[in-house]
């Protein structure tokens, strides 16, 4: 029976991914080896140049997208580690109170929390058109419609998905061995990396898979907040299916991002060390 | 934190509030927009778009339910990420549990479909469902609405929770069970009060993710409406201040629970 | 240990993957049929009767729409419901022309209801696809005596659904230029605006590849509607140009309103009802059709294939073809209305209205983005009209501007 057990704990999720992710994910393969049109349909013709077109063609969209994924990751977790430890250690009774404030901005929808983000970054609007009535800033500063905008929002959109899982590996590091710790290391900061960061790094990992995957392939930050030449692999993808009908090359282009992710998961997994580290963690 | 430790007591309290003035700010960034929403809920537009403000009103709140196609798309939505949630909380801790505690066969085929999931751009994955539901001739709807919201919020329900249990200590389970506990009871009484905190994290996540989709749900939700879906078509003409209102009281019951939930903890501590 | 890095920085990964890929490849072979065409056989003369012959009312009409096209009220649709004893569902479902398309393509294609009986798309690519595809139902226009009567002739004649065969307008719009009258200081009148150096980073275009087109091949002095492969690549060039000057600021979608509105950009490419609410609510936004052209798009009702209530969907259309509902639609959506006549009944409803809605109907009948003049309409033009082939050259040549 012991030995059933993880095989029925895995069981409704296997058959889920299998029907509704495998099942599409094979058809897509197909279909990003097929060439034709939508009018006179497809036909498979494994032609794997649809790939090498497709990569050729958006380089630059597809290099651009990792650039600001891994920005706006880099960011997150910057900013989102001192909150987590925050509520993990020090926020007493309040632990479930402050993870909710967290959360409830992205209870309501992405619409209304754009369209405000608009009126408060607007040029002349009530943030900056203060500031330049005051002469605090160049009348043609703007914040809309830049590099910074766009990864300022993937940063704001992913947040939680970062602070969360962070929180959840450090909420489980009993207080008593940071003391501990305390007086173990000569200063707070020798104490933090010997100690609660190792422990913590199941939570980053998770956090990290958990926002720069899903940032990197966003393309709704891009098409609000962005300006000339801010174009992600999402928006591209979306263009070549839902306007051209580019079956082939949406797959391709899909398939293509998924592998450089799992690469860019992959190297960041070997770069950090994480056999070590995570063992010790999971003592 | 006991007052006896010498040294750099005074220090450390004064990084605490330090960290506890920052976690607000940063709850203050996050909600920024949410002010300017509840804002214009109150304002006493003239035309179809609210984007500028003319003047103090409480008409939308007396008007909130005039719009019924509205109303029927919030509490679709609702009813949606509830059900969504709960289903993907069950399923996602359960795989997280496999994950987190066992080996087994074709664990990394699991874990390679779990990253399959998350980074599948939504236009593909809402595209992909609905030509599988579309040969196989399922009705789109509420039903497989649910069903993609759960597919997509597996993945961080099942990686938030073994973020856990990674750093939880086998041996309690094996105390319990050596003491003659079921497994049943082990998992109850020992195992998921441990795990509860990522249970509920990623519950929050997959709820999040659910109550605002909009990409896949466009795809597999046949003339169901959701919130989010109702707004974006209103997006094209103007935003009436009733999805205003809605997105106000959504967040204020929101806040009643937070700080419910904390007076609730500090009376029992 | 993390599992999933274990999975990841084990050598029994790459066998695992190996695996799937194995899977895969077996579903591929299956798969390898490919995507079925649905290319339309050349409508056979008699393909009205056909499909006519034998349809009965059925008391029942599935409305598909966009949201905030119809009064809050139903009116038009609860007076349809009196007269006819028809009954209606009306269901505010399209966003987006091409998300829609993408959407009931495949529920279209096998051959299964949409469960609409009427929907609404914009002149366009992907109405053009749903009419080659054979997705729209023709239309018997021995049951559209209103439409016969009372459409402004230009509706009648539209280049992308000759003789009316699967279409009826709904209502129109125009595509100009508007500009915030508190940072431009000059009248605009030409759509060298557009490309002046003197509003770098302060201009707006649209991201659609028609509608930027059309815009590119204005400022050379192309008809759009004659266009050829040649001048849709000066066209191209035109606009890369104005793109590496950074006189655009952004491609849009449809937030430019509320950038041209804040003074964010301060001059963009525009559709006119947009710029009409926005000056009933007093903002400082004005909208021309530049002196070298500007464009004019519809959006149309047609019946989808698979209909359940087609008899039912075609009454509904001639009705709301009746001046009296045309121009209680038109109020609402504040639009171009395809009924001319609805210009004087709102008259005459001014004159009886007193105070604020009064105001309010004298804007409307007034605006020139509501009832276009003549010389007006003198110098729009529709979308470039595309083969499947020629799309595959049009789109890259303005996408590359409009995605770089």
């Amino acid at each position: 029976m012991r030995r059933l057990t993880p095989y029925l704990l895995a069981l409704p999720s296997w058959m889920w991914l299998a029907i509704f992710l495998v099942v599409p994910m094979v058809a897509m393969a197909s279909v990003s080896l097929q060439t034709g049109n939508a009018i006179d349909g497809f036909a498979m013709t494994f032609s794997f140049s649809n790939y090498s077109d497709a990569i050729g063609r958006y380089s630059t969209q597809l290099a651009r997208s990792l650039l600001y994924g891994a920005l706006a990751t880099v960011a997150m977790l910057v900013i989102g580690y001192p909150v987590a430890y925050f509520i993990a250690f020090k926020a007493g009774a309040r632990k479930s109170m402050f993870l909710f404030l967290l959360l409830l901005p992205f209870f309501v929808s992405f619409v209304l929390r754009t369209i405000s983000w608009n009126f408060l970054l607007s040029d002349n609007g009530i943030l900056f058109g203060t500031l330049k009535d005051w002469g605090l800033l160049p009348d043609d500063f703007h914040v809309l419609a830049t590099t910074f905008a766009v990864v300022g929002g993937l940063t704001y959109n992913f947040l939680p998905f970062m602070i969360l899982p962070i929180y959840v590996a450090l909420e489980r590091v009993d207080p008593r061995v940071v003391e501990a710790a305390h007086d173990l290391y000569a200063t707070r900061a020798a104490a933090f990396r010997r100690v609660v960061l190792p422990l913590s790094l199941p939570g980053v990992f998770a956090g990290v898979l958990m926002t720069f995957v899903p940032a990197t392939a966003d393309p709704i930050n891009a098409a609000i907040l962005g300006g000339r030449s801010n174009t992600m692999i999402g928006n591209i993808i979306q263009t070549e299916y839902l306007t051209n009908l580019d079956y082939p090359t949406a797959s391709a282009l899909s398939f293509t991002l998924m592998a450089v992710l799992l690469v860019g998961i992959f190297v960041y997994a070997r770069a950090l060390g994480t056999e070590n580290v995570l063992e010790a963690a999971a003592r | 934190m006991s007052g006896e430790r010498p040294v750099g007591t005074r220090r450390a309290r004064a990084g605490d509030r330090l960290l506890h003035l920052y976690t607000w700010l940063i709850i203050i960034w996050l909600s920024s927009p949410i002010a300017v929403m509840i804002m214009f809920g109150f304002n006493d537009k003239q035309s179809k778009s609210n984007t500028t403000w003319q003047g103090f009103t409480l008409r939308w709140y007396a008007e909130l339910f005039e719009l019924s196609d509205l109303t029927t798309a919030l509490l679709n939505s609702l009813v949606i990420a509830l059900v969504s949630t709960a289903l993907t909380v069950v399923v996602g801790t359960m795989l997280g549990l496999a994950l987190g505690r066992h080996r087994f066969r074709g664990k990394s085929v699991t874990n390679f479909l779990i990253f399959a999931a998350i980074s599948t751009p939504e236009l593909v994955m809402g595209a992909s469902l609905l030509s599988l539901f579309v040969s196989g001739n399922v009705p789109r709807g509420a039903v497989t609405i649910v069903v993609a919201h759960v597919l997509f919020s597996l993945s961080f329900v099942v990686v938030t929770v073994r973020a856990r249990i990674v750093t939880l200590d086998p041996s309690l389970e094996e105390a319990a069970r050596d003491l003659g506990a079921t497994a049943w009871g082990t998992f109850r009484q020992v195992t998921l009060p441990a795990i509860m905190p990522g249970v509920l994290a990623g519950g929050m996540l997959a709820f999040a993710l659910s109550i605002d989709d909009y990409v896949v749900t466009s795809f597999v939700n046949g003339s169901t409406v959701t919130f989010p879906l109702w707004i974006v078509g209103a997006v094209k003409t103007g935003v009436p201040a009733q999805v205003n209102v809605m997105g106000t009281l959504i967040f204020g019951v929101g806040v009643l629970i937070a700080v419910g939930n904390a007076v609730a903890a500090r009376r029992r501590a | 240990m993390n599992p999933l890095m274990r999975g990841m920085t084990q050598p029994r990964t790459r066998r695992d993957v190996f695996r799937i890929a194995g899977y895969s490849a077996a579903g591929l072979a299956l798969a390898a049929c490919g995507v079925q065409g649905q290319k339309a056989a050349p409508p056979k003369a008699d393909a009205v009767a056909d499909f006519w012959a034998g349809q009965k009312k059925n008391g029942k009409v599935v409305f598909a729409n966009w949201p905030e096209y119809m009064p809050e009220d139903k009116g038009p649709l609860e007076k349809f419901k009196q007269d006819t004893g028809i009954a209606y569902e009306y269901k505010e479902v399209i966003q987006e022309n091409a998300e829609f398309f993408g959407k009931v393509d495949p529920v279209l294609r096998a051959g299964q209801s949409l469960g609409y009986d009427i929907v609404v798309m914009t002149n366009g690519i992907q109405l053009q696809h749903m009419i080659e595809l054979g997705y729209a139902v023709p239309l018997d226009h021995s049951k559209l005596p209103n439409f016969q009567a009372n459409a402004g002739q230009k509706y009648k004649e539209r280049a992308y659904d000759p003789g009316s065969k699967y279409t009826v307008p709904y209502t129109s719009g125009v595509t100009g230029i508007a500009y915030n009258t508190e940072f431009v200081k000059e009248e605009i009148t030409s759509i060298e605006s557009l490309f002046d150096p003197k509003y770098k980073g302060r201009v707006g275009m649209m991201a659609d590849a028609q509608e930027i087109a059309n815009f590119g091949m204005f400022a050379l002095g192309i008809d759009p509607e004659k266009s050829t492969e040649a001048d849709w690549r000066k066209a191209g060039e035109k606009l890369k140009a104005q793109s590496d000057a950074g006189i655009v600021r952004k491609y849009y979608d449809q937030s430019y309103i509320d950038a041209v509105a804040k003074g964010d950009v301060w001059l963009t490419m525009a559709w006119s009802g947009d710029v009409f609410q926005r000056q009933l609510a007093g903002e400082p936004v004005r909208f021309v059709v530049p002196a070298e052209g500007g464009t004019i798009w519809t959006d149309n009702m047609l019946i989808p294939k698979g209909a359940a209530n087609p008899v039912d969907a075609l009454m509904l259309m001639d009705y709301l073809y009746q001046p009296a509902v045309a121009a209680e639609l038109d109020e609402f959506i504040q639009f171009v209305t395809p009924v001319p006549a609805v210009q004087d009944l709102l008259r005459e409803k001014a004159k009886a209205a007193k105070g604020e809605e009064k105001k309010t109907l004298d804007d409307m009948i007034a605006s020139a983005l509501m009832f276009p003049t003549e010389a007006d309409y003198a110098k729009l033009r529709s979308y470039t009209r595309l083969t499947t082939q020629q799309e595959q050259v049009f789109n890259p040549i303005f996408q590359s501007v409009t995605q770089a």
